[in-house]
């Protein structure tokens, strides 16, 4: 992906791994939404070229583009007036699936997120936080697609259902063998879910890299002021656990 | 149904008939208002200049009185008729329900308008975002996510719709179309105020009934059952085609009786209806028309026959503010009747229905006033109360300049307020009719005329032009010329119009008539 100009996002340069699970991070304004939605054009780019799976998407229909890829959306962005398997169903109807298949899917896809499938018949206005996000990401997923886009998919929950709602996916993610591109402004997230993290600021990505070589060694200070969050935490914490003093 | 109010009785026998009349009329404009606002707030949604000039025209629309649009779309749809008759030989009505139909439907307008719009613009756009997420087009967006959120925020623009239409479908009586509006004009002329109340509360139980249908409608469509939409999408076609038919078919009721909103002419309306069933004739009124309707309609043919006052016709409908004896000036309008609308003049009733300055007889004693030119010196310091129309007519403008009157106020009024006002002393004088059984009923006199500023206004009998030639019609109707002395009518005008003890006009027109045949 190599979109190009001036605007929310600029001179990016970033590509994606098949079965890569990279994490946007950076502060808010920083542009991570913006990209994250120029690879399902729901951001149209004023200038650049973006691939997937080789080809140009500005070439391809972008409803149709928009069938074939998982997006969760920040703020979970149900369809109130929907039930929870008609949300779960909504991309599956407009691809023309038959029925039954619907149904079943449905169902599949309830377990695989692990909610009870009495919840089928709810409206998304009767659902806890947490469950809620899982018939995001059911809904997401329904469609089989290889690339998922999640813009701040676990915010607004409380922290443990934050977390096994994170750890649940990056199952998923594995187990299916998806693409995932996760924004995320937690950066212990996304030091916990992803292979790779990209960091960006004022719209422009700063730097790049492996989890584990931006924690070490990363290059800029951008990188560094976020990647020091996470390691703080945690040494406080491994402290803690071995009994020392703490100030 | 011994013991039942005879007023209620009558109301209770028309209920069907005005009832009936008004749902469908108000329903068909409710169902034409929305098959054009909604595509037209789904057109202009994604276009805002589209969506402020629509929603300006639709509120200056709802600023003009109701009455005047009705009014308005009378001659607009007289001019359209005349033109589709010579282009495709095929004429429709313009009386009654199509000018009804038209206003009401822009009435409806704005509600529906207006409420679609903010429901639409008021979706969270974020879910309108997860909907272009998910993979649906701009279309599938709107009808799947977008519609239906906003159905609750729509459904009250249609509630408001409706229940503003069923109230205004009141007003549509003058324009000749049959609703609930006819209890409450011929009982506001009449004091019947029985018939007044029985108009209102009719259509307010029919406005709350509507608004409590469209609720169940809302809850219906909230479930998305696709039998639900049919059925409401069939039940709105099936009013439209009915009220569509009705429209364009007259039905064949025999001929139609016309009259103005004033007891004289129910009684005359009623009188001609039962000489021409006398005659194996049938024959409908149609009630409360405008006087400015009236005419037009004769000509154009959607009355075949009413009684207009020769004064009114000579200064109003000729434009003429000449002078000229009572019977030349009725040969005059005959011939010009004849010639400029191939109206026929069958003749004078015999009795006159003139404009009179009236006064308290005790009140115009003290102060020495015999006619209207006493009045001269007086008139500044004093109020005077008219009908709706007077104050307007060149006749008034006429009889101040002959006879330099200059009143301190001119108040407008129901003429049945009118003696009432002039007998309290809340107004002086009072424009009063000379056939009307309370100038005596209430002590007044009727000031003279010396410099016969005011025209005579015989009652006439006017036929339609296509009716002129028609023998059964001209048989059954040419007893009445010449047959009904003034003494007579004022007698009946007053057994409709007194405050207690009231004969309906169909049961005047019997006295009447038995009375002047023996």
């Amino acid at each position: 992906m190599y979109p190009d100009g001036r605007g929310a996002v600029r001179g990016v340069s970033l590509a994606v791994g098949k079965g890569e699970f990279l994490a946007l991070i950076g502060t808010s304004g920083a542009g991570k939404t913006t990209l994250l939605k120029l690879i399902n054009r729901l951001v149209e780019p004023t200038r650049g070229t973006l691939r997937v799976d080789g080809a140009d998407i500005a070439a391809t229909d972008p409803v149709r583009l928009r069938r074939g890829i998982g997006y969760v959306f920040q703020g979970i962005g149900l369809f109130p007036h929907l039930i929870v398997a008609e949300n779960i169903a909504v991309t599956l109807r407009l691809l023309g699936w038959p029925k039954p298949d619907i149904a079943a899917r449905v169902s599949e896809m309830l377990d695989l997120v692990r909610l009870p499938r009495e919840l089928a018949g709810r409206l998304p206005a009767t659902l806890s936080g947490g469950q809620a996000q899982r018939v995001g990401v059911a809904r997401a997923l329904a469609a089989k697609p290889s690339i998922m886009l999640m813009d701040e998919p676990f915010g607004a929950v409380d922290p443990l259902t934050r977390d096994a709602l994170a750890r649940d996916y990056r199952n998923l993610h594995d187990a299916l063998g998806l693409t995932t591109v996760l924004v995320t402004h937690d950066v212990l997230e996304a030091v916990l879910l992803a292979d790779r993290i990209a960091v960006m600021e004022a719209g422009e990505l700063v730097e790049t890299g492996t989890t584990q070589s931006l924690l070490t060694d990363a290059k800029t200070e951008a990188a560094r002021a976020l990647m020091d969050m996470p390691r703080r935490q945690s040494e406080r914490v491994n402290r803690l656990s071995a009994g020392a003093a703490v100030r | 149904m011994t013991g039942l109010d005879p007023r209620i009785a009558d109301a209770l026998a028309h209920l069907p008939e005005y009832l009936g009349a008004h749902v469908m009329l108000s329903f068909s404009a409710l169902a034409l208002g929305l098959a054009l606002s909604l595509p037209l707030a789904l057109a202009s949604i994604n276009a805002p200049r589209l969506r402020w000039a629509m929603l300006a025209l639709a509120s200056v629309i709802q600023t003009i009185p109701s009455l005047a649009l009705l009014a308005l779309f009378y001659p607009l749809l007289l001019g359209l008729s005349v033109v589709t008759k010579t282009l495709t030989g095929a004429q429709f009505s313009a009386l009654g329900f199509l000018p009804s139909l038209l206003a009401l439907t822009l009435y409806s307008m704005l509600p529906i308008l207006r409420n679609t719009l903010t429901g639409l613009l008021g979706v969270d756009a974020a879910v309108k975002e997860a909907a272009m997420g998910v993979g649906m087009t701009r279309t599938q967006s709107l009808f799947q996510v977008e519609l239906p959120l906003a159905l609750p925020v729509i459904m009250a623009g249609i509630r408001t719709a409706a229940v503003l239409v069923i109230g205004t479908a009141t007003l549509s009586t003058p324009v000749g179309q049959t609703s609930l509006g006819n209890y409450i004009f011929a009982g506001l002329q009449t004091q019947n105020w029985v018939f007044v109340l029985f108009g209102c509360g009719a259509a307010a139980v029919l406005a709350l009934l509507t608004d409590q249908a469209l609720a169940l409608v809302e809850r219906l469509l909230a479930r998305r059952e696709r039998s639900s939409l049919l059925i409401a999408a069939a039940g709105v076609a099936l009013l439209l085609v009915a009220g569509g038919l009705t429209s364009l078919y007259r039905a064949d009721t025999g001929y139609v009786i016309g009259a103005k909103g004033f007891p004289e002419q129910y009684i005359l309306a009623a009188l001609m209806q039962q000489r021409l069933n006398a005659a194996g004739l049938a024959a409908t009124t149609r009630d409360d028309l405008g006087s400015a309707v009236i005419f037009n309609a004769l000509a154009a043919g959607d009355v075949d026959a009413y009684v207009d006052y020769s004064g009114t016709i000579w200064t109003n409908t000729m434009h003429r503010t000449d002078m000229l004896p009572r019977e030349a000036m009725l040969r005059e309008i005959g011939t010009w009747l004849q010639a400029n609308h191939g109206v026929r003049l069958l003749g004078p009733l015999g009795f006159e229905n003139a404009y009179v300055l009236a006064m308290r007889r005790d009140r115009a004693a003290a102060l020495g006033v015999h006619t209207i030119a006493d009045l001269a010196t007086l008139a500044p310091k004093m109020a005077v109360g008219g009908d709706y129309e007077i104050f307007a007519r060149p006749e008034w403008r006429k009889l101040r300049e002959a006879y330099g009157l200059s009143f301190r106020q001119e108040r407008q009024m129901q003429p049945l307020f009118m003696y009432k006002a002039v007998a309290d002393g809340e107004v002086d004088v009072i424009t009063a009719f000379s056939s009307d059984g309370r100038i005596s009923e209430f002590d007044l006199v009727a000031l003279t005329d010396p410099l016969t500023a005011i025209p005579p206004y015989d009652a006439i009998l006017l036929l339609a032009p296509s009716r002129g030639a028609d023998a059964a019609l001209t048989r059954a109707l040419q007893p009445l010329v010449g047959r009904i002395p003034v003494e007579r009518m004022r007698e009946a005008n007053l057994t409709v119009s007194r405050e207690s003890n009231q004969t309906p006009p169909a049961e005047a027109a019997r006295h009447l008539w038995t009375a002047v045949s023996k």
